[in-house]
């Protein structure tokens, strides 16, 4: 491997890592202020102008709190559970692309704005995904508290419901773009001026599909039944606390972040728009945009909705999202027969 | 005989079973207050259950019998903290039956003014705490909106917020302040709006009738059994009021009606306090317009002494009917104060409504009985 293409993924890693982890910071602080908006009440504003800094007086006060550890806890597993839940909900970032090729001064070569790509990078992204709820059955086990337990237990299920009908809606758009490679699949959606998103081309049953499972799967409202507060009081991370807790947080908005960047890489054509033909440095904002609609819509949700019954969560998603999610996919075949 | 055993056996791992004893409580977000709800489930559904209360308790009536009669009334205001003016009301009104103390008209209205805001704060409560159990967020901050403006008005007329006091043994302590009516009008004009908005938030919302709608049912027949009364009662389709069935102070010549349900479910519940919301208001505006002038004082003897006898009374509070049962000896002190309280009598129901149900149901049903743990305990 050429030492100059792993500089380049060194440095890639290191500036989307930072910006995965700031997005994250600001994520919080986002919703806590938007939150405000909605409830009438003010927010975080008190930490720096706007209350800017408070994300790192957050992450500061998360350092010198207190780290329990339960007597009776199962140590090697209650340490484990938040690394294993934070580090899969980091890594999903790398395969997504948040631009196109770009000259970069003093570089030769076009440069792709994404770490990595492979050509499963739908399924790898998935298989990550799914792997985040691990560290949350385990943190529901290791806790040896019957309330994290039923967290966890209810969090598993929550992923076998709607993993299964989120892969689903996938598939019409796989079948769309006929690769799993999600540089191929943004680039597919290039046509019309940059407007040509799976979306407004086909898939606006398996996006509404996706939308609704991609709440559900990183554990959002209406979906927050694994940490549903006046149920469960905290869910799987009650025993939790100090950079632990964090942990769980972070990884909790880093899914967000990877779940709207996911949506919109397959139905919002990624970084296409219109313009980025001509001035590719627009791409990057198109995309920010757009996954900021996603994480906006996250919010809104949240001070919308109250939670569903675990069984109510159940039921829909077996008996109501996946016919849909199967309808759909013999509605894209169709479509990718006759007309692509 | 309890149910579950109260306490749970800390050497048996939870796997050892299907069943688990999961005790909720006193410190869970959702018991409203100091509530302990043991409960024995197979996976999430209730097998059975069986609250522990007491963590509350502060002998009340006990100390209601070694004070004199007017040194007990702000005792009141503590059982039912959320509405102290309620309490206040029942007291003083049993004392004055007792001595067949006939109070001035503008006390009573304005007394009547005062309880039903003092409801609506308490309805208020109930829907933001209820509306949070279930997992609407906003609706509990805005329901705190509306509450702050009651408040205020209490704030001035009482010079607390929580534990109003201003009724005395043959009227008001004091008169209305100085734009006292025009500050209540402005409520009560705003009010409607806001109680639109929250039903937009929920009546409609498919997910908070899923979670409400058929959750909790208790029978018109079983209701009446279990003397429940207040919103639980009503729900199941009973119509009992003590406004309209033994009116006191001046309801009588006041117009309002009594919501009625008929599945006696949570979302019936739900939707009785939200009319009674209206209807509160209703009653403000109309004691508002009907105000008459005068004292507010009605000749009280220095000493008061309550005549031999047993006397009991019951006022229509938010939770139900909050009744007190009087037994003098003729002195300066009461032989025996007895509360009737409707939160300790409605939460007697939740066995019969939870049991069967999930975890998540029985918070919603502890939502919809709308309890307060100062009351239950005294």
């Amino acid at each position: 491997m050429p030492l100059e293409l792993l500089v380049e993924w060194t440095i890639k890693l290191l500036i989307g890592f930072v910006i995965l982890m700031t997005t994250v910071a600001y994520l919080s602080l986002f919703e806590r202020r938007m939150l405000g908006f909605m409830q009438m009440r003010q927010g975080p504003n008190r930490v720096g102008p706007f209350g800017l800094l408070q994300p790192v007086a957050d992450g500061l006060k998360f350092i010198f709190k207190e780290d329990i550890t339960p007597l009776a806890a199962d140590k090697f597993l209650y340490v484990m559970a938040p690394a294993l839940s934070l580090v899969p909900a980091l890594m999903t970032f790398v395969l997504i692309p948040i631009g196109g090729e770009m000259k970069i001064p003093f570089i030769d070569r076009p440069i792709a704005l994404h770490v990595t790509s492979v050509n499963v990078g739908v399924l790898a992204i998935l298989a990550m995904t799914g792997m985040g709820v691990y560290g949350i059955v385990m943190a529901g086990y290791a806790s040896n508290n019957k309330y994290s337990l039923m967290g966890g237990l209810r969090s598993s299920a929550q992923l076998v419901s709607y993993e299964l009908a989120m892969s689903m809606s996938i598939v019409g758009v796989l079948l769309q773009a006929g690769s799993l490679d999600l540089v191929k699949i943004v680039a597919n959606q290039g046509g019309w001026g940059g407007m040509q998103w799976h979306v407004f081309w086909f898939q606006p049953l398996g996006f509404i599909i996706f939308l609704i499972s991609m709440v559900a799967e990183t554990n959002r409202a209406p979906f927050d039944l694994p940490e549903a507060e006046s149920e469960l009081v905290a869910g799987f991370h009650t025993e939790y606390s100090s950079m632990k807790f964090a942990m769980f947080f972070i990884a909790e908005y880093a899914n967000m972040v990877t779940a709207s960047a996911m949506a919109t890489v397959l139905f919002l054509g990624g970084w296409q728009g219109p313009g980025v033909a001509q001035l590719p440095l627009l791409g990057p904002f198109y995309f920010v945009a757009k996954m900021l609609f996603f994480l906006f819509l996250y919010i809104w949700l949240r001070a919308s909705l109250p939670r569903l019954r675990y069984d109510q969560l159940m039921d829909f998603g077996w008996k109501f999202l996946l016919p849909l999610a199967l309808i759909n996919i013999v509605i894209s075949a169709t479509v990718a027969v006759v007309l692509l | 005989m309890n149910a579950v055993p109260l306490v749970t056996n800390e050497t048996e791992t939870l796997f050892d079973s299907d069943e688990m004893v999961l005790s909720m409580g006193p410190q869970h977000p959702s018991t409203h207050g100091v509530l302990r709800v043991v409960l024995k489930l197979d996976g999430e559904r209730v097998i059975d259950l069986d609250c522990d209360i007491g963590y509350l308790h502060r002998g009340a009536e006990k100390i209601f019998e070694n004070r004199l009669y007017p040194m007990i009334a702000p005792y009141f205001d503590r059982l039912d903290y959320i509405a102290a003016v309620s309490n206040g009301l029942l007291y003083v009104g049993t004392i004055e039956r007792a001595m067949k103390i006939e109070i001035p008209p503008r006390a009573q209205y304005l007394r009547v003014i005062l309880t039903e805001l003092n409801r609506l704060a308490s309805h208020l409560l109930w829907l933001a705490t209820h509306a949070l159990d279930i997992g609407g967020f906003t609706v509990f901050l805005w329901a705190f909106r509306e509450r702050e403006e009651i408040l205020k008005i209490f704030e001035c007329f009482f010079g607390a917020r929580l534990t109003c006091h201003a009724f005395r043994i043959g009227g008001m302590s004091y008169d209305a302040y100085d734009g006292f009516e025009a500050q209540v009008r402005a409520f009560c004009d705003t009010f409607p709006a806001r109680l639109e908005e929250y039903e937009t938030m929920l009546n409609e919302n498919r997910i908070w009738l899923g979670r409400t709608v058929g959750v909790g049912v208790i029978t018109a027949a079983d209701a009446i059994s279990l003397g429940l009364s207040g919103a639980p009662l009503r729900g199941s389709g009973v119509d009992y009021d003590v406004r309209k069935t033994d009116p006191y102070e001046c309801y009588a010549d006041l117009d309002f009606d009594i919501p009625l349900g008929e599945n006696g479910d949570t979302f019936d519940r739900y939707l009785i306090r939200m009319e009674e919301m209206r209807q509160s208001r209703r009653l403000v505006m109309q004691a508002l317009d009907k105000l008459p002038g005068g004292p507010i004082m009605a000749k009280v003897p220095k000493v008061i002494k309550v005549p031999p006898g047993e006397l009991y009374h019951s006022i229509e509070a938010p939770k139900g009917e909050l009744g007190l049962y009087l037994v003098s000896d003729g002195g300066t002190k009461p032989y025996r104060l007895r509360v009737r309280p409707p939160s300790f009598i409605n939460l007697g129901a939740l066995r019969k409504m939870a049991v069967g149900s999930l975890v998540s149901d029985v918070v919603a049903v502890i939502g919809s009985l709308d309890i307060v743990l100062g009351e239950i305990d005294r």
